[in-house]
């Protein structure tokens, strides 16, 4: 295991630390270490098993951002197995790196996908605007929405960024009105919607591309209206707390499908989706053909029907 | 040498006998800081008669201004937030509403009513910013979704006048899930082939604008409002430099092709009438 660890996760550092040296010994064959290995092996497996089967809300903010989690091309590449043509543009202004799109064929179905997506390394992190899109991002997303929707191809968008970008360009070509947009046209697009979030839904800018029968969220995946941080500095005018602003936004999987807010909860594998990208992406993939096989079984009105029907059924309050 | 010698020290008229002006007499205007007569300024719809100026003022203010006769129907007036997060930050949400309520007068940040106005039928939902910056909670959406829902049962157009700040943050993502809730049902109104006319006014920003704020058949706006996704002091510190003079305004947004026309609040009425009048003939 290379992966970096998250500081909650120290307590794997040390055990970690002694495999790597069991292995080292064994490697120059001198001593059998097998059983250290082994015990050792099974030892780092209960400590991360014990770690991830009680996760605070912020740990879980933490494992969405983690720098080794896979991105939406990382999940659109593996579950097409590379049958998959990115589109770009948005044929009113310029391609938007932070939202990618294409076809994909799942199955021998074929998929519009669309996703934002971050960079893996400092170079790709600034191309990518950190998987936040501009207005001609959302734009693009909702032309390609289109283009499926005239094809009569089921659309699965996969949700990924800190937020839109909050720019001076990104206001001047209207950012507000980019995201509203979608959310208008994605009440009403003819075909099945899938989205799901795989790494970070913060609010207008996740919402943006979140309009579908079915909103799903990876188990370490947080979503909400603002990020802990800018909640902490807006109440309580500091980031210290970011720990108790994200137990107080019930932003995790389990909250927001305790809230009925999304429509299931998709289990990562344990140590995160980082740990085993590959089981991920069969598990992410299994779900998309399963919410397909029920969603295509509906006519178009009565999928848009139920859809507004769930979200306009989203609040809570008292009457009288 | 002074001229006069003070006989006696210290102030000796009694507080009973002292002489005040009656408090909200006068206006003084936070941009030309001209002092004008209250009840002038309020004649002229709380827009500063030197310099245009546009005072910010709640739903009771343009329902008059709107509503033929000052006559209306308004709907869902006990709706409140029912704390479904039971959220605590420095303060407990449920006394932050408690204690709103109690300083407004109001139930929450919206107020919807239909009436006539300029003799033809409408519906408005109008924003209080005074009511938690206007920000928008579950109350807020179901009232637009019911204010929708009675525009198309009775064949009105409706009009949805904005003051907020955006999302309501104690509502987390219920909150965010109010800008989806809106802009679908805005699709059924647009199903029914009735006119949405977005009035943007003082200031609109954050969630409402990237929902059904910028949605409008028509988007309308008051002169010098500020009107944006993210906040100004957001966008500077993602930028790195000063903004821009006139960055986000209406006349701004104006220019850059997000709204239909700017509209003087002294003109409001008779230019509602036009457009009504536009759409129904």
């Amino acid at each position: 295991m290379s992966n970096a660890l998250l500081d909650f996760e120290k307590p794997l550092e040390e055990l970690q630390d002694q495999l790597t040296k069991a292995k080292q010994i064994q490697e120059k064959g001198k001593v059998n270490v097998d059983s250290v290995i082994k015990d050792l092996e099974s030892k780092i497996e209960k400590t991360r098993k014990d770690l991830y089967s009680n996760l605070s809300a912020w740990q879980r903010v933490q494992l969405s951002r983690h720098p080794e989690r896979p991105y939406s091309l990382d999940y659109i590449n593996a579950i097409t197995d590379g049958h998959f043509t990115e589109l770009f543009g948005d044929r009113q202004v310029k391609d938007d790196k932070a939202m990618i799109g294409g076809f994909g064929e799942i199955n021998g179905q074929t998929v519009m996908f669309v996703g934002q997506q971050k960079g893996n390394n400092t170079k790709m992190r600034q191309y990518r605007n950190f998987g936040m899109p501009n207005p001609e991002g959302y734009r693009k997303a909702l032309r390609l929405f289109k283009l499926a929707e005239k094809f009569n191809k089921p659309i699965v968008t996969l949700i990924d960024t800190p937020g839109a970008y909050p720019g001076l360009e990104a206001e001047e070509r209207g950012q507000g009105e980019a995201i509203a947009r979608n959310l208008y046209e994605m009440s009403i697009l003819k075909v099945p919607v899938i989205c799901i979030i795989i790494g970070e839904g913060a609010s207008g800018g996740a919402l943006g591309i979140g309009i579908g029968d079915r909103v799903l969220m990876l188990e370490n995946t947080w979503y909400s209206v603002i990020s802990p941080e800018s909640c902490s500095s807006i109440l309580w005018r500091n980031w210290d707390n970011k720990e108790r602003a994200a137990d107080a936004l019930k932003l995790t999987a389990i909250d927001m499908n305790k809230l009925k807010l999304i429509d299931g909860i998709v289990q990562e594998p344990v140590g995160g989706a980082h740990s085993n990208p590959g089981g991920m992406f069969d598990t992410v993939k299994a779900e998309i053909i399963k919410h397909l096989g029920v969603l295509n079984g509906l006519s178009p009105e009565e999928r848009v029907k139920r859809r507004i029907d769930k979200f306009c059924s989203m609040g809570v309050y008292k009457e009288g | 040498m002074s001229w006069f010698k003070r006989i006696k020290e210290g102030i000796t008229t009694s507080t009973s006998e002292k002489k005040e002006t009656p408090e909200g007499l006068w206006y003084k205007c936070p941009s030309c800081k001209s002092i004008i007569p209250s009840q002038e300024h309020e004649d002229n719809m709380w827009v500063c008669v030197k310099c245009g100026y546009h005072e910010r003022i709640g739903s009771a203010e343009y329902f008059a201004i709107l509503f033929d006769d000052q006559k209306f129907e308004e709907f869902n007036m006990n709706l409140t937030s029912d704390d479904p997060l039971e959220f605590v930050d420095t303060k407990k949400y449920s006394e932050r509403l408690i204690e709103s309520q109690k300083k407004t007068g109001l139930k929450d940040a919206v107020r919807t009513a239909s009436g006539m106005c300029n003799g033809y039928p409408l519906t408005i939902a109008c924003m209080d910013f005074r009511f938690i910056g206007g920000s928008m909670g579950a109350v807020m959406g179901e009232k637009i979704a019911r204010a929708i829902d009675y525009s198309i049962k009775h064949k009105t157009p409706f009009l949805m006048i904005s003051k907020s700040g955006g999302a309501r943050m104690m509502e987390a993502a219920f909150s965010l899930m109010q800008m989806a809730k809106t802009s679908a049902k805005l699709t059924q109104l647009s199903e029914a082939k009735l006119p949405y006319i977005s009035f943007l006014t003082d200031p609109t920003t954050g969630g409402v604008t990237a929902s059904f704020a910028m949605l409008g058949d028509l988007n309308i706006a008051e002169p010098g409002a500020l009107i944006g996704f993210a906040g100004p002091r957001v966008v500077k510190e993602t930028i790195g430099k000063d903004l821009p003079k006139g960055f986000q305004t209406s006349e701004f947004v104006l220019d850059h092709g997000f709204l239909d026309i700017i509209v003087n609040r002294t003109e409001l009425r008779t230019k509602m009438g036009e457009i009504l009048g536009y759409f129904a003939h």
